[in-house]
């Protein structure tokens, strides 16, 4: 593939083509403008940013990719997807991450401890839906 | 006119301020809503994965549901995570036959991939119009004083994007609520941040983050001389109200909230403590 692989480029290739297929999105498209990161809402608290994130995969460090706290960070607000330039939809990417890593048994659903004024007043749909980020 | 309406799980509970201002605009404006009989949640969030189908299920069984009701009619939704996920649930059994294949067969019923999914914002500005909503304007000092504010539209993550697929409004320049808000009166303010993010559900296991989101939105608001927030969602709603406001006077209403007040409607009825209200206006 290229110079940069590392010593398990086989289990990282595996894993490349699973996020391709996992989120439908060719991550050789992105050209690294940044704009992704720029738009982010997250991107202040991630350790990898967005951009970084496809840059990992393209130069074969998926393992890097899913250790990242990032893809847990992603809201799914789907800005970076809407404004890409080359059409690469990272929010697709993020979840592809965030299943590979459920499926694999590496991200045990947490239990959330809220304080309980705001627990009761806590909409369904966050529940719902962050119970569905957690369990794929 | 007659609607199918579809509250979903959150406008039942904690949103039932949001639910009951929709219901008493939508008399207010002669929109009959019929309530889908039968429903369950939508499942909060459309699955981002290509091969998953299981979180199609839950919406497409709410869309034949719709179907099997009445098929000629729209389906009307106004939490955002419910309209996003059914419409592209729609979208994508629209455009993908094996995939409603499946899903048909799973569900023993075959959706025909006919219901429209609607936005309330969307059956004011199409089916009502602005023009319309203008001329049933209540007098007096209510409405003066809502029309006397500096009012920020912000429309959150969900209600408009894939945009492609969602197809309401621009996703970055959209004018739907700023040009409903004009129509009541309302100074509307410029507002770069109308579509950014609150943080959604990091709310639950990332409050930190939902936070600084939140404040991001509320501090940029007050920059721009807003005094009050209008939302189209619970979740912003509560992310804002909650998590962002901290020190920041700034009032957050629905924007059903607001237009029922334009149209005269009982503070009360509307799901507004007058107290509260008071106090956000002056």
């Amino acid at each position: 593939m290229n110079a940069f692989v590392q010593s398990n480029a086989a289990q990282d290739t595996r894993l490349l083509v699973e996020v391709e297929e996992l989120s439908g999105q060719n991550l050789y498209a992105c050209y690294q403008c940044g704009k992704c990161t720029a738009g982010c809402p997250l991107a202040f608290s991630m350790d990898i940013l967005p951009h970084t994130i496809i840059r990992l995969m393209q130069l074969g460090q998926v393992e890097r990719a899913l250790s990242s706290k990032s893809p847990w960070h992603c809201a799914a607000c789907l800005t970076c997807s809407s404004r890409c330039p080359k059409g690469v939809d990272l929010a697709r990417v993020m979840e592809a991450l965030r299943v590979l890593l459920i499926r694999s048994g590496k991200a045990p659903i947490q239990v959330f401890q809220l304080p309980v004024e705001l627990a009761a007043q806590l909409p369904q749909q966050a529940a719902v839906s962050a119970l569905r980020k957690h369990s794929g | 006119m007659k609607l199918l309406y579809y509250p979903g799980c959150t406008l039942r509970t904690v949103a039932q301020d949001f639910d009951r201002s929709a219901r008493e605009v939508a008399s207010a404006l002669d929109i009959e809503l019929v309530e889908l009989t039968d429903f369950t949640c939508c499942g909060g969030l459309f699955p981002q994965t290509t091969e998953n189908l299981m979180p199609l299920l839950a919406p497409a069984r709410i869309l034949v549901q719709a179907q099997r009701t009445d098929p000629a009619q729209k389906l009307m939704t106004l939490c955002t995570f419910c309209y996003n996920t059914l419409k592209r649930t729609h979208f994508t059994l629209q455009n993908d036959l094996q995939k409603r294949s499946i899903v048909s067969e799973f569900l023993e019923e075959p959706y025909r991939a006919e219901v429209k999914v609607v936005h309330l914002l969307e059956v004011l500005r199409d089916d009502i119009g602005y023009e319309a909503i203008g001329r049933k304007l209540a007098a007096g000092s209510l409405i003066e004083s809502i029309q006397g504010m500096h009012v920020a539209p912000y429309y959150g993550c969900l209600l408009l994007r894939p945009s492609e697929e969602i197809s309401m409004d621009d996703p970055e320049q959209p004018t739907i609520l700023e040009d409903l808000l004009q129509t009541l009166g309302c100074t509307v303010v410029d507002f770069p941040w109308k579509t950014e993010c609150c943080g959604s559900f990091l709310a639950v296991n990332k409050p930190e983050l939902a936070r600084q989101c939140s404040q991001t939105i509320v501090q940029r608001a007050a920059q721009v001389g807003a005094q009050m927030l209008v939302t189209t969602c619970p979740l912003c709603s509560y992310n804002i109200t909650h998590l962002g406001l901290d020190h920041t006077p700034m009032s957050v209403l629905y924007f059903t909230q607001i237009l029922g007040m334009a149209l005269g409607i009982d503070l009360q009825k509307l799901g507004l403590r007058p107290d509260r209200l008071e106090k956000a206006i002056t």
